[in-house]
């Protein structure tokens, strides 16, 4: 069995949908014991949402679910009842570290915020991920990843010049979990030197602004509103995305220096446009861009997008595979290589992938550990971390404390 | 809550040796108060090539992207392949923490720089390496531009109008910035690491994998289908549904909720729209609570989509954000930098810190701090570093160079 990094780091986990446990993942795939508190009344999106194994509902079924919550614990425990919240105070006083990522307020509301929270744990590392915050005019609404990718800005410089903004997803929802995590794990090392917890307040607009830094600045500095450029990049064509043999695949070719426009050339046979002066220069490329894409088209439908990269990089010149599912879970040979999608059995799934760590620590290698099933370890978390007795757990039972 | 000046990583040192592709790691951990410090080769990073640039003025010492991703650091000059150089190098390891770089795999090892290396000089420095494929595999000799990371990674794949390419985001490089901040997390597993073993250890961080995390081919896996381009999202089995509509001025993002979502998010607006006139027999007639949309047809969908729009145009994006926030409808206005600036959300929570360049004889605004921490706020406590700015307070003041040294290094060209 491997060492795990962070052994005895406990954490009370709240969270739900992805963000919240994103976050918690990148510290359970490294051994931290993560214990989430679900309700079988009022289950998180992610254990009621397709797609489900052999489409099959259940609340053990869900194929997000169960790639985004590696290595955790699961108790149900009901928090509308008064009782648990006194339960879930209880498993504060066990943890190390308390996340959530309610709506601004919610936990407050609850009574679990930080302040009530302090009470029992003086030392309490607490983290919230609202969407905009604890405090603010707009505190209080909820929104999902695309509601944010549209505020944060990134929808706005998405897509092309004469078209309206290109749906981005839930893009912001792959940002703010890896701020989260920093945040935790630096705040661990902050209380180890000097006992002391805090409160880490994470409005994930705000952490977003910092990939937006430089069209905020360009605002700021230049009175310029960025809109939306396409493929377009000032010192590189070929630079694009284009279409090759197969149905709706694609390769992405840039092309940077005048070596690498030489080598795209032969790779491409040195057909007689490329001699043309015109495309002889970056600037000139530039000036000719449509025709230039529309040129460098007409080779690669003949070919698959594979082809195109492999024989693109072969050559030096910068060269990719748009991948979708498809590509990157059952064709892309590095990802296999690197082990980015290991397999795990699972009492209900079967075996199941999920995503591993994007780093890799030569001397802490990480071990992946299946999802919970819902409220799996409510007898271990009653009796072995809160002391309980059969008879008392009992009663929690019946009062649909405990679900 | 107090505040004793301290950052939560006040104690550590940070050598930054990056380009684009991991500068804003060592900003997020200068940020969070340790000492880092930029090592640039002697004329300068080729990161300070990126526009945009301040009054559109192309010059090294104007790039907005080398500003938004090194603040707070120091900034020294180093030429890492001469002899002396790395002997240099090697003293400041000696001081570190930290050792972040983004240079191609192997490259640090062929100047006797790699981690097998660095631990002989100090046991306890960690090595973070950010690349676009990693250091190990059959691609990780693969030239990693923003766009082949993009659409390697899964951010591009089915992005965009169906009768266009799919399509990136391309201001400024996006998935440098998922790996920067991944290498910071890494860099953090491996400081509690230390407290164990009482050693660093090589953090290997690769762009594709950093993009790759988020999108995880779930469905794929577990139904096989390739979902068409050009449909909107929420799982709408397949259905054209849209999520960024046209208005007044500008756009909004909304997308149709059902069942118990369906009640909160899309009654309200449908009740909006009824108030103003603008509803249909079609669309009041919807009970929110059984509909579903996965099992609609698109006609119906079509028809949903036609009545809204209509009310969407006659409103302005403040207007609409306005009614939302009033109502609680999940609707939020697709925001330009200039909304960004004027949000009173941001500003009510004082995100905006005004930073000062004077070699510019300006202050600009900057976005503050990804996190804030109650008992250890994070600053920007500088603006990005010229070029070599450091270099005497580092090497004279702190390595106990001369003045003189220093001049013959200059003219060497080790710095």
């Amino acid at each position: 069995m491997k060492r795990k990094l962070l052994e005895g780091v406990k954490i009370a986990d709240f969270c739900w949908v992805w963000v919240g446990p994103m976050t918690t993942k990148t510290l359970a795939d490294q051994g931290a014991q993560v214990l989430r508190i679900e309700s079988k009344t009022r289950p998180g999106v992610w254990r009621v949402s397709p797609p489900f194994k052999d489409n099959v509902v259940g609340f053990n079924r869900g194929g997000v679910f169960n790639v985004i919550n590696t290595g955790k614990m699961s108790v149900t425990l009901n928090l509308s009842h008064p009782k648990g919240i006194e339960i879930a105070k209880r498993f504060v006083a066990w943890a190390d570290v308390v996340t959530e990522n309610f709506a601004g307020g919610t936990m407050k509301r609850m009574g679990l915020g930080y302040e009530d929270i302090k009470k029992v744990k003086p030392d309490i590392i607490m983290l919230s991920a609202a969407m905009m915050g604890q405090s603010g005019p707009h505190m209080n609404m909820p929104g999902f990843g695309a509601h944010l990718t549209a505020i944060s800005g990134f929808s706005h410089v998405c897509g092309w010049p004469d078209r309206e903004p290109a749906d981005l997803g839930h893009y912001t929802d792959f940002i703010a979990p890896r701020y989260n995590a920093l945040a935790i794990l630096a705040a661990l090392d902050y209380r180890r030197r000097t006992g002391k917890g805090q409160y880490l307040d994470m409005a994930q607009v705000e952490g977003c602004m910092n990939f937006m830094a430089p069209v905020v600045l360009d605002y700021v500095v230049n009175d310029r509103v960025p809109g939306r450029m396409g493929n377009y990049h000032p010192a590189a064509a070929p630079h694009g995305a284009y279409c090759c043999r197969g149905m709706d695949r694609w390769c992405v070719i840039g092309v940077f220096t005048d070596q690498e426009w030489l080598s795209f050339c032969e790779v491409i046979g040195n057909p007689e446009w490329t001699a043309d002066p015109r495309f002889g220069t970056l600037s000139g490329r530039k000036d000719n861009e449509e025709e230039l894409n529309r040129l460098v088209q007409e080779w690669t439908v003949k070919h698959t997008p594979e082809e195109v990269m492999e024989r693109m990089q072969a050559a030096g010149v910068a060269a990719g595979v748009v991948q979708g599912g498809e590509e990157l879970f059952d064709h892309d040979p590095h990802l296999r290589y690197r082990e980015f999608y290991p397999e795990i059995e699972h009492p209900e799934m079967g075996r199941y992938f999920t995503v591993a760590p994007p780093y890799k620590l030569s001397k802490a290698p990480h071990e992946l550990r299946r999802a919970p099933l819902m409220g799996e370890h409510n007898e271990y978390a009653f009796k072995e971390i809160l002391g309980l007795s059969d008879e008392e757990i009992a009663e929690l039972v019946v009062e649909g404390v405990v679900e | 809550m107090e505040d004793n000046g301290e950052g939560m990583l006040s104690p550590y040192r940070v050598l930054d040796l990056t380009d684009e592709k991991g500068l804003l790691c060592g900003k997020l951990l200068g940020d969070m108060g340790a000492d880092v410090i930029k090592v640039e080769p002697p004329r300068g990073s080729p990161a300070r090539n990126m526009g945009p640039f301040y009054h559109d003025e192309p010059d090294w010492r104007k790039s907005l992207v080398w500003f938004a991703q090194n603040t707070s650091k120091r900034g020294i000059t180093l030429d890492i392949e001469t002899v002396d150089g790395q002997e240099l190098f090697r003293q400041l390891v000696r001081t570190s923490d930290f050792v972040v770089e983004s240079f191609a795999p192997g490259y640090m090892d062929r100047l006797g720089l790699g981690y097998a290396d660095l631990e002989n000089v100090n046991p306890g420095v960690i090595m973070i390496s950010i690349t676009p494929f990693g250091q190990t595999g059959p691609h990780r000799d693969f030239k990693g531009p923003e766009i082949v990371s993009w659409a390697m990674c899964g951010f591009m794949s089915g992005r965009g109008d169906a009768d266009r390419p799919p399509v990136m985001v391309t201001h400024h490089p996006q998935t440098y910035l998922h790996a920067g901040v991944e290498g910071a997390v890494g860099a953090m597993l491996a400081l509690y690491d230390r407290w164990t073993t009482g050693e660093g250890q090589h953090v290997d961080v690769s762009i594709q994998e950093s993009g790759g995390r988020g999108t995880a081919p779930v469905g794929w896996a577990l139904t096989r289908v390739r979902m068409p381009r050009g449909i909107g999202q929420a799982g709408t089995a397949g259905l054209r549904t849209t999520y960024t509509w046209p208005c007044k001025d500008g756009y909004i993002l909304f997308f149709y909720a059902t069942g118990a979502q369906g009640v909160r998010v899309s009654r309200p607006l449908v009740e909006w729209m009824e108030e103003e006139g603008m509803s249909d027999e079609f669309l009041s007639g919807i009970d929110w609570a059984t509909f579903d949309l996965r099992q609609a047809t698109q006609d119906t969908v079509d028809r949903m989509t036609e009545t809204t729009r209509r009310f969407f145009m006659s409103h302005t994006k403040a207007e609409l954000f306005e009614g939302a926030v009033k109502r609680r409808i999940l609707l939020y206005p697709v925001n330009t930098a200039a909304d960004i600036l004027d949000s009173p959300q941001l500003a009510a929570r004082d995100f905006w810190r005004e930073i000062e360049h004077p070699e510019l004889g300006v202050t600009i605004t900057y976005p503050g701090p990804f996190a804030n921490a109650s008992g250890t706020p994070l600053r920007l406590s500088r603006r990005a570093p010229l070029i070599g700015e450091h270099n005497a307070e580092i090497y004279c003041g702190e390595l106990g160079l001369s003045r003189e040294e220093l001049v013959i290094l200059k003219q060497a060209g080790v710095i």
